[in-house]
């Protein structure tokens, strides 16, 4: 079936609950509201037209200017290798929606994933705990406004440049000369001057001044 | 030196610890044990919470994410061709495909027409890399399971592929060759007959490979029966490539959703057929993958044949890649591991919104606690082994 077909059977089942096909994107989308998230899910797997067997990616996308966090539920049907996207629209300060666990098994993990790195309750999950990073971290990574622990059980998360103060060695030798330069105009007296003055006048090198590297 | 970034005082949502799964599971005098992270069998950084009567495992779960390197968040931080290396770390023994997955994800969103010649440099580049991760992941399932002989044999083959990739790339491992709109580098020269050279020399060798531990009775005996996964539950638990098809679902993205020039190629798809034991066991999902060596043998040999004489291996990619904020992209190839899927936010700048990549070894990770109910230890292993997880594609 076209997504056209998937959406106004989504429609007529569902009425207000399902937005309108979005297709300016490449992959067109409808928005369900959160509430009949999971009754729509159920009847999108259960019907035998649609039967949509297979939740393949469920991702969250963090819009802090629409302070909104979107689910995007990406589903296939293997028998009738058809694809449909679900987004739903989330408030940021509190994302929570029910968990279509019980509808595909894989949602448990996949669910847990995005708990874990975007802060998404999923109401109704048997075991929602963070999969990736410590039980105990806090924030939530993929946020676009986490800012992360300055450190973790004494383990510093950021360190300091090994390079920081670092300078080259070209340029050591530039810096150095310059101070002694400096260092032979300070200390100098300037009737030593004209002597220089003659030596370069009948030829004679005067040997340039060792500058020491520092070490 | 600059200030360090402070964590947000209250944590946004309460945790559960790995003290409440312990006290979840019921005290009944069994034993629990953390098999893992560094056990030589789980295939990477993987804990395995094992709760055992004896030998029987009651119930195994999987603790992931020791190998997260938040390869999404850094996607964001990126311009869409400087996360090409990075995605070579997302699955590093089958990296061309995930090089893949991004480059067509972009292209996509671009609109963009990659070069013909460029498509079979692809094929082949991937299709070689494919044969290297199947030998892997043989070799070391029969090593797991006590049989140390097939591995070395495997390991030498894919040296061949290392060393041909390498000409081709100049990496062995994280190859970083494709680009988004097209290849890296053209074939260099005698390429083709090196190929198929190596081509005429390891189909010999799969046969062997059958003879030496395919077919061999001891490993028949170990793994037929083993943890059968039936279709349906396959399908719940999004399972895909070849641990998918092992449970006799014939669903190859090539075939069933063509991408580049696949459509061009004549091959089979192995499907499980129970042939020593239950469809969907162990075994099956071992001989999918060497059957699969064999196609990947056909397709190669097929792309050698065909490979379009002209020279354009980059299509007409701006300097810099703008994309309107907001536009999607979604693409799905077949890796090595399977389906792996790429869903990609446009961002503002030159670097996306949000980057999710879904890859098959975190879904085949997702079936172990429920597969896990009533197997022996050792035979966990072997389960581990024939799903084909590697660890840094689960955590990413």
């Amino acid at each position: 079936m076209t997504p056209e077909q998937i959406h106004s059977a989504l429609a007529a089942k569902f009425g207000e609950s399902v937005g309108a096909l979005q297709p300016p994107n490449k992959d067109p989308w409808v928005e369900v509201k959160a509430p009949a998230l999971r009754e729509v899910c159920a009847f999108l797997k259960s019907d035998p037209e649609l039967h949509f067997d297979c939740l393949m990616n469920l991702s969250t996308v963090d819009w802090p200017k629409k302070n909104q966090i979107h689910v995007v539920y990406h589903l296939f049907s293997y028998e009738k290798r058809h694809a449909f996207v679900l987004k739903v629209l989330l408030d940021r300060a509190a994302p929570a929606l029910a968990s279509v666990e019980p509808v595909w098994k894989s949602a448990d993990w996949l669910e847990r994933e995005q708990y874990d790195l975007m802060g998404v309750q999923f109401d109704g999950h048997p075991d929602l705990r963070r999969i990736m990073l410590p039980d105990d971290w806090v924030g939530h990574p993929l946020r676009k406004d986490y800012a992360e622990q300055a450190d973790y059980h004494h383990i510093s998360t950021t360190r300091e440049s090994p390079l920081d103060g670092f300078v080259r060695l070209d340029e050591m030798t530039k810096r150095a000369a310059a101070a002694a330069a400096e260092e032979k105009t300070k200390s100098a007296p300037p009737a030593a001057a004209p002597t220089t003055q003659a030596a370069a006048a009948t030829g004679a090198e005067t040997p340039a001044p060792k500058t020491e590297l520092p070490q | 030196m600059t200030e360090p970034r402070r964590a947000p005082e209250t944590p946004t949502m309460e945790m559960t610890s790995n003290k409440e799964v312990l006290r979840r599971i019921e005290y009944t005098g069994d034993m629990l044990l953390n098999m893992g992270p560094q056990h030589p069998s789980t295939h990477g950084v993987i804990n395995f919470l094992v709760q055992t009567d004896g030998e029987v495992m009651k119930r195994a779960i999987p603790e992931v994410g020791y190998l997260h390197r938040s390869i999404e968040k850094i996607g964001e931080r990126c311009t869409y061709n400087g996360f090409m290396p990075y995605t070579d770390r997302v699955d590093y023994i089958a990296a061309m495909f995930a090089n893949q997955g991004w480059a067509m994800a972009v292209e996509r969103l671009l609109g963009l027409q990659v070069p013909r010649r460029a498509e079979f440099c692809r094929v082949i580049a991937c299709e070689l890399n494919r044969i290297s991760s199947h030998l892997i992941s043989v070799g070391t399932m029969a090593m797991d399971i006590g049989a140390v002989t097939p591995f070395p044999y495997a390991l030498r083959e894919r040296e061949f592929i290392n060393d041909l990739l390498e000409e081709l790339c100049g990496a062995r491992l994280t190859y970083n060759y494709l680009r988004i709109g097209g290849v890296a580098f053209d074939l260099p020269s005698g390429y083709e007959d090196k190929v198929s050279t190596f081509l005429d020399h390891f189909e010999k060798i799969l046969d062997e490979f059958n003879r030496l531990i395919t077919y061999n009775e001891i490993f028949i005996k170990r793994l037929a029966h083993l943890a059968p996964i039936p279709a349906q539950m396959a399908i719940d638990y999004c399972l895909v490539g070849p641990n998918l098809r092992a449970s006799g679902m014939s669903f190859d993205v090539r075939k069933a959703l063509p991408y580049s020039v696949y459509p061009d190629f004549e091959f089979d798809v192995p499907v499980g057929k129970g042939e020593v034991g239950t469809p969907g066991d162990a075994w099956d999902r071992f001989w999918c993958r060497v059957e699969e060596m064999r196609q990947s043998c056909r397709i190669l040999r097929q792309a050698l044949a065909q490979l379009p004489k002209d020279t354009a291996i980059m299509g007409k990619v701006p300097r810099k890649i703008k994309i309107p904020e907001g536009t999607e992209a979604y693409s799905r190839i077949e890796s090595a591991r399977g389906d792996m899927q790429y869903y990609v936010v446009a961002g503002p700048g030159e670097n996306a919104h949000r980057v999710k990549i879904r890859t098959g070894s975190f879904t085949a990770m997702g079936i172990i606690d429920a597969l896990s109910r009533g197997l022996m230890i050792a035979d966990l292993v072997a389960l581990i082994a024939s799903l084909d997880v590697v660890a840094p594609e689960i955590d990413r």
